[in-house]
């Protein structure tokens, strides 16, 4: 991890290695809302979470009690239906009550719905509908520019939403004005709720498409090692005068033999059974963690 | 006759708002010249966003703008800002309550001879069917600046449309009243109430000219706040009316004379007659041409309200 100017309050400091441990605790807080909500999309839930608890746990200059900075980092889930991920490490960061959201989430009234509310501490934007995240996270960048302040803007996409026009628009816009303090990952675990991306849309050579729009683009081989995606990010840090783009190669409900790379999990919610199995096997896999 | 559009006005008074204010964005979809807003981007470049012909972009942009405190105008034809940004509007604008001002310019049928693509003539219903959003269709150049003003000082969302071409002036640089969603009512006569917005409030003010030299005296309500309609107004005015009739430059769905008529079916019942565009393709020609055919010219409001009066 790169090392990051101490603003008071601004960060949530997690170590790296203490971050490996607790994303299956975070796994099994995803998996518990879900559960109690009867409903989510726990494959790609799965798929983000190590990029996603980084961001807020490790990297973001964001923490609750600075929240409403105007320097704070910016942050946009455009795959806002991988959101129970999004509650759990918000809880993890201190935005939210874990046992609140795992308790109300997607229950009759209740803040905690089915894609990002940004009536809830910690989210910008609501989302929900693909598409929309990048040209927002721009708007967000060019105010940071215009402004002249120094927070990042963050934004995280599905692999199957790259088949919407307004993402290209994004890219374009960002492209056209050169925002290094932008940085969208690609949560590239190659299935939708169809099947295999290249069947429905062929998704390939992102990386030359963002390239030629005017990115710097970072493969992440292995988007759920947490080491790899560290240093992606720090890359992409290191990177001025282009905005940067990690494709982050996933596996869709990782963590779970029963879950991974299968598009039937797109939106499965377990039985008790099938619970059981993959709360066992997140354990250990963090029980592995070295 | 009045040569300075509605949208010359918008430029002008962004300008002077921009002079105090670092915050106000403005930002176009290759839109600059057709708003009348090269001006603002020359003189305030930093303060300027051109985002190509992409309209989903422009408002999603706006919104990520606004979201970091920015104040956006996004200024772009009607027909396809309100279509094609239709989602980027109910997503990232109404449902993220971000404070963008949305402008359709040459909104309805001022591009009258380009065709039904360049019409933008569902955008009333359009904007108006989302939740947290408010449509304003100012009828002259003077309230319209106003209009900017009040808008700017608020901390909503707005759509704002208005049409190509200079209208005559409603309103006096001396004597144009303005109170944020409150109608003006123009004139006394008890007989007929016309209430218009837009463009159409002018041919309404000389239909009620020509209706008093036929003796029937007629009041003009210019409801240039469609959403929120201001319901107060119109039933105290409506009261005693023998008739109401709406004007508006829309479908006859989900416009003007749908929230009129609806706001009278429940509060107090009497007789309403919507003008406005047919739900089929337009016929094209000047705006001009195609208000008179369709009887949205002062004589064909005059001459529909007659034949109603005592129907």
């Amino acid at each position: 991890m790169q090392q990051q100017i101490p603003k008071e309050g601004m960060y949530i400091m997690i170590s790296l290695q203490e971050l490996k441990k607790r994303v299956w605790d975070l796994r099994k807080d995803t998996l518990d809302i879900v559960m109690s909500g009867g409903g989510g999309h726990i494959g790609g839930d799965m798929s983000m979470l190590e990029a996603i608890a980084y961001l807020y746990l490790c990297h973001m200059r964001l923490a609750p009690a600075t929240a409403s900075s105007p320097d704070r980092d910016r942050f946009v889930l455009s795959k806002g239906h991988s959101v129970e991920a999004y509650l759990a490490v918000l809880a993890e960061a201190g935005f939210l009550d874990k046992a609140d959201v795992i308790e109300n989430f997607q229950r009759f009234g209740s803040a905690y719905i089915g894609h990002p509310n940004n009536k809830l501490p910690g989210i910008e934007m609501n989302s929900g509908a693909l598409g929309h995240g990048l040209p927002v996270a721009v708007g967000m960048a060019l105010a940071g520019k215009m402004d002249r302040r120094d927070y990042r803007t963050y934004v995280i996409m599905g692999d199957g939403e790259l088949a919407e026009g307004s993402v290209w628009e994004g890219a374009m816009a960002a492209g056209h004005y050169k925002l290094d303090r932008l940085c969208a990952l690609i949560d590239r675990n190659h299935l939708q709720i169809s099947g295999n991306t290249e069947d429905v849309m062929a998704q390939e050579k992102i990386a030359d498409r963002f390239a030629s729009f005017g990115w710097n683009v970072v493969a992440v081989p292995d988007g759920n090692d947490l080491d790899a995606l560290a240093a992606a990010f720090d890359a992409a840090e290191r990177c001025t005068g282009r905005p940067s783009l990690l494709i982050a190669d996933t596996v869709k409900g990782y963590g779970s033999a029963l879950m991974e790379g299968k598009a039937a999990w797109h939106h499965k919610v377990p039985t008790a059974t099938q619970y059981q199995e993959i709360v066992q096997a997140f354990a250990q896999r963090k029980e592995a963690v070295q | 006759m009045n040569s300075i559009a509605n949208r010359k006005a918008i430029c002008d008074e962004l300008m002077r708002l921009a002079e105090n204010n670092r915050d106000i964005v403005v930002l176009c979809s290759d839109s600059r010249g057709s708003a009348s807003l090269a001006p603002f981007a020359q003189q305030y470049p930093e303060q300027f966003v051109e985002v190509g012909i992409a309209e989903q972009n422009l408002v999603g942009i706006a919104a990520g703008l606004a979201s970091c405190k920015k104040l956006p105008f996004v200024a772009s034809p009607a027909s396809f800002l309100s279509a094609r940004g239709y989602e980027q509007i109910k997503v990232d604008v109404a449902y993220s309550n971000t404070n963008v001002k949305l402008i359709g310019i040459s909104g309805g049928v001022s591009y009258g001879a380009l065709g039904m693509s360049h019409h933008s003539l569902q955008d009333i219903a359009a904007i108006a069917a989302i939740p947290n959003t408010r449509v304003y269709l100012p009828s002259d150049r003077f309230q319209t600046a106003k209009l900017i003003r009040a808008l700017a000082a608020d901390e909503k969302n707005a759509y704002i449309r208005i049409g190509r071409n200079p209208v005559e002036d409603i309103y006096t640089e001396a004597h144009a009243p303005f109170v944020l969603d409150r109608a003006n009512v123009i004139g006394s006569g008890a007989d007929v109430l016309l209430v218009a917005c837009g463009e159409m409030v002018r041919p309404s003010l000389d239909a009620a000219a020509i209706l008093a030299s036929e003796g029937v005296g007629a009041m003009v309500i210019d409801m240039y706040c469609v959403k929120p309609l201001d319901r107060e107004t119109l039933l105290r005015e409506a009261s005693g009316k023998k008739l109401v009739v709406t004007v508006e430059e829309h479908c006859p769905t989900g416009g003007l004379g749908s929230m009129v008529a609806q706001v009278i079916a429940a509060e107090a019942p009497m007789r309403v007659i919507n003008l406005t565009l047919p739900d089929s393709p337009v016929i094209t020609g000047t705006s001009g041409e195609v208000f008179q055919y369709y009887g949205l010219d002062a004589a064909g409001i005059a001459k529909t309200a007659l034949a109603n009066m005592h129907a």
